[in-house]
């Protein structure tokens, strides 16, 4: 600890500070525009400058350490002379452009010149112009704004782990591009707009369409991926204009992915936005009185065993909770929420989590990852283990198909074989696991949704068990879900113990299934279920939709107040930022109003009955995460002589951008799909 | 227009050279020799494919190699002469005449700079100092200086080239070194 005077006051920080961070931690602001906390230092926008006694000159205060005895002052008029001077220099080439400027009103270098900027310019010569770069589909650039902060290159550098963007020859006429202005090859690259501390670097699908100011800001959980980054979202009117993130030290830091951010224009969509019967072939527009007696009569015209439940990957904890009570209620047992096929037979939530938290992979010291492309399952994880590689060269091992982590990982071989010599002790890898302390594993939709996963999970818990991946303080085994709702629906029991979705096929073409009800469920085969009726409950006129007899159209995820359990089993409150469609209602309603028909007596008046019934029941969900959750054993046998013909281990994404009914029906995302295709066969563009 | 670029044997000998310079994980340090070596090999100028093969040798990401080859003013992205004349135009060398040399060139070579000529053979442009100021005005022909310049031996030089009797390098007017001017003519 060094102790050093910030404005005269005394204050004690630690020596590895910075004289910025260390003004921060005794209340005084530094302005920036270089300097950022997740990046590494730069120091060439000069706008930090602080006065140091004992140094002649200003000193910039993002790049200097503290040393005992610094007496550091930040607002003498010497400071404020320094970063006018600053100021003035970087105005000189920006232009005055801030009224049809995107930024404005959010903008940096605008805040900051309200303080620091001279009423007038001194400088009577022509400004600088610089062509607009092509970066992508998400990026607008406009680069005469640029001032040079170099954030978007260190970003595209640390974070992103993709280095593409750079600049351009030097001095007066450095620019910043990408390689051939070629589009970004990242999950991740829109984060370089929130960073562009100037209107650079601005969004285009948001391109002119409304000023901060006027729209209404929700902060809430995003659901295209399990890991619940938290957003918020911005609504002008009922539409939804954009989508940011917000901190969360826990989980997402200050990163959205791209899907995250952008699919929301398909919310705007092929909505469902009145109930449909199916007549004669066609769908027809119906009322809700109609539709719910026909659902009732479809219900009450099968024997329970003869119905499938399937949830879906947007459904909130309230509705899986429902769906549950109405299947317990009905007796109906296929109920299947895990749409991969996966076929484990769950008996504790340890073995469905991603146990040792996504802050918890800061603190292991090895990594396996079995069957999962984690950069397009969940970017934000993926970014987290590598800002963790990159501070501590741990080891990294990946079982299945060769994937581009952005991070450099050894690849064990495409073979689940491995998995039996790790076990055995055969493999190289085993000699760092029985050095590692804390590893982690990493397990992949992939291989659990494979016919024999039992084997390969059996196998799975073996490693487990030998190395030191469980103890009292650490768990280190992680399975890593690809939807928003999996977590909050296997928890409410939605999932059949000894069956799979592969099952319910099986059931409905064989004829033993005569009425699929399906909430929301987009990622099954709906080819199977050709004889069989489908009731279809969602937001989005997408597969399940187009292939049902009744449809009950229901509110997406901006739409809704809910609950969501992210992958690690963390609770999170999802607010609503605007309304459902027309006729379409709020999820739990509708089951609500299916159950009240059914005189099932539940007495659910508001949606806080239902979060108060659910509290009582699981009031294990309710409590906070962390990485000393024990692990119970899933399968009691130890493995013995197995081997796998079919070894290979496929991948659960086939395209990043299009994995779910919203992302289906964005355009934004259709063009990151095409331009992706484009640049990875070879075709710049 | 798709062209490849790959060391030459010649080439790969002075890369293996540069590169043993540097401990195996820090061969990146070489980046610019190996350009220089590339764009020597290339007839004076990186191409696209030139950069991507020395970003690839040292497996570099390109925009890396890209922000190296345009912030240093001796690499060139676009096609030079086989004699590329650049011409230095700073104040001594201005003062002494160096636009009388501009002008020998333009009539020679191309009227804009960076321009290649008609037979192909050469290109100019203008450079700051290049730092023999004492001989000046001068110009500097791929690695060698033609000092003392007027409008009448820019030409002789220029032409020389084209005869393929090259001019002796330096001093034009006989001066030995940097020797003062009444020296040469005694």
């Amino acid at each position: 600890m060094a102790k050093i005077k910030v404005d005269g006051t005394e204050i004690e920080v630690r020596d590895d500070m910075t004289i910025l961070q260390a003004c921060e931690e005794a209340g005084r602001e530094i302005p920036r525009f270089c300097y950022h906390d997740r990046l590494s230092i730069a120091g060439n926008c000069r706008m930090c400058l602080v006065d140091v006694e004992g140094s002649p000159k200003p000193v910039a205060s993002c790049a200097m350490p503290v040393n005992e005895g610094m007496s550091i002052h930040t607002n003498t008029q010497k400071v404020k002379k320094a970063r006018e001077g600053v100021m003035e220099f970087l105005l000189i080439n920006h232009p005055l452009d801030c009224p049809v400027c995107d930024q404005g009103g959010e903008c940096d270098l605008q805040d900051q010149t309200v303080a620091y900027g001279s009423g007038k310019s001194r400088f009577d010569l022509n400004k600088r112009s610089v062509e607009e770069k092509y970066m992508g589909p998400l990026i607008k650039t406009y680069m005469t704004r640029c001032i040079h902060c170099t954030r978007c290159i260190r970003f595209s550098e640390e974070v992103a782990g993709v280095e593409e963007i750079g600049a351009v020859n030097r001095g007066e006429n450095m620019e910043i591009t990408t390689y051939l202005e070629k589009s970004i090859d990242s999950e991740m690259s829109a984060n370089v707009i929130d960073l562009c501390p100037v209107g650079a670097l601005t969004s285009k699908p948001y391109q002119f369409e409304a000023r901060p100011w006027e729209l209404k800001k929700t902060e809430t959980i995003d659901v295209m991926d399990a890991v619940g980054s938290n957003i918020r979202v911005d609504t002008y009117g009922w539409k939804v204009k954009r989508i940011l993130p917000r901190l969360n030290e826990d989980i997402n830091e200050e990163w959205i992915s791209d899907k995250s951010r952008y699919a929301c224009d398909g919310l705007l969509n092929q909505r469902l936005d009145t109930p449909y019967v199916r007549h004669d072939g066609n769908l027809n527009a119906t009322d809700w009185n109609d539709a719910l007696n026909e659902c009732l009569s479809f219900m009450k015209n099968h024997k329970p065993d003869e119905i499938a439940f399937l949830v879906g990957d947007f459904i909130d904890l309230e509705t899986s909770y429902l769906i549950k009570q109405l299947s317990e209620s009905l007796n109906i047992k296929k109920i299947e929420c895990r749409q991969e096929g996966v076929r484990l037979p769950y008996s504790d939530r340890s073995q469905y989590l991603f146990n040792s938290t996504i802050n918890g992979i800061e603190e292991s010291d090895c990594i396996l990852i079995i069957g999962s492309n984690v950069r397009e399952e969940a970017p934000i994880i993926n970014t987290r283990i590598r800002k963790h590689l990159l501070n501590k060269n741990i080891p990294i091992g990946l079982i299945g198909e060769k994937f581009d982590l952005t991070f450099d990982y050894e690849h064990l071989g495409n073979d689940l074989n491995i998995l039996k010599s790790i076990s055995d002790g055969e493999n190289n890898f085993c000699k760092i696991l029985d050095k590692a302390k804390k590893p982690m594993i990493i397990i992949g939709q992939s291989v659990l949704s494979r016919d024999d996963s039992l084997n390969a999970y059996s196998l799975i818990e073996d490693i487990v068990h030998q190395y030191s991946f469980l103890d009292s303080s650490w768990n280190g085994v992680n399975t890593l879900q690809l939807s928003a709702s999996r977590i909050g629906a296997l928890d409410m029991g939605c999932y059949q113990s000894s069956r799979s979705l592969k099952d319910i096929y099986a059931d409905a073409e064989n004829g033993s299934l005569k009425l699929l009800f399906s909430f929301g469920a987009d990622e099954i085969d709906y080819s199977k279920f050709q004889n069989t009726k489908i009731i279809y409950m969602g937001s989005h006129g997408d597969r399940g939709a187009s292939n049902s007899d009744l449809i009950l159209p229901s509110a997406a995820y901006t739409e809704k107040d809910a609950i969501y359990i992210n992958t690690e089993g963390r609770l999170q409150y999802a607010y609503q930022a605007s309304f459902p469609p027309s006729e379409a209602k709020t999820d739990w309603k509708i089951i609500n109003q299916i159950s009240e028909m059914l005189n099932l007596n539940w007495g659910f008046v508001t949606l806080d009955d239902v979060r108060k019934k659910i509290k009582n029941q699981y009031p294990d969900l309710f409590n906070q995460v962390s990485a000393d959750r024990p692990y119970k054993r899933l399968l009691a046998n130890k493995a013995s002589k197995i081997s796998f013909d079919n070894k290979e281990i496929g991948s659960m994404i086939k395209d990043f951008y299009l994995t779910d009914s919203i992302s289906r029906l964005s355009k934004t995302m259709a063009e990151c799909s095409q331009i992706r295709k484009e640049l990875r066969n070879g075709k710049a563009i | 227009m798709t062209e490849t670029f790959s060391f030459n044997a010649e080439s790969l000998d002075k890369v293996k050279f540069e590169l043993s310079k540097y401990p195996e994980d820090r061969k990146q340090s070489s980046v610019m020799s190996l350009l220089d070596i590339a764009q020597r090999q290339n007839g004076g100028w990186l191409s696209k494919s030139a950069i991507e093969h020395v970003a690839s040798h040292l497996e570099m990401p390109y925009i890396k190699v890209y922000e190296i080859v345009t912030f240093y003013s001796m690499y060139y992205t676009t096609p030079v002469g086989k004699y590329f004349v650049q011409v230095c135009t700073t104040t001594p060398c201005w003062l002494k005449g160096s636009d009388e040399v501009v002008k020998a060139c333009k009539e020679i070579i191309s009227e804009k700079q960076n321009e290649l000529s008609n037979d192909g053979l050469f290109s100019w442009m203008e450079v700051e100092c290049l730092g023999a100021c004492v001989n000046a005005p001068l110009v500097q022909i791929n690695d060698d200086f033609y000092e003392d310049l007027n409008y009448e031996n820019t030409k002789n030089v220029l032409q020389s080239f084209i005869d393929g009797n090259l001019s002796p390098i330096g001093s034009q007017i006989g001066r030995k070194g940097s020797r003062a001017e009444e020296y040469v003519k005694s």
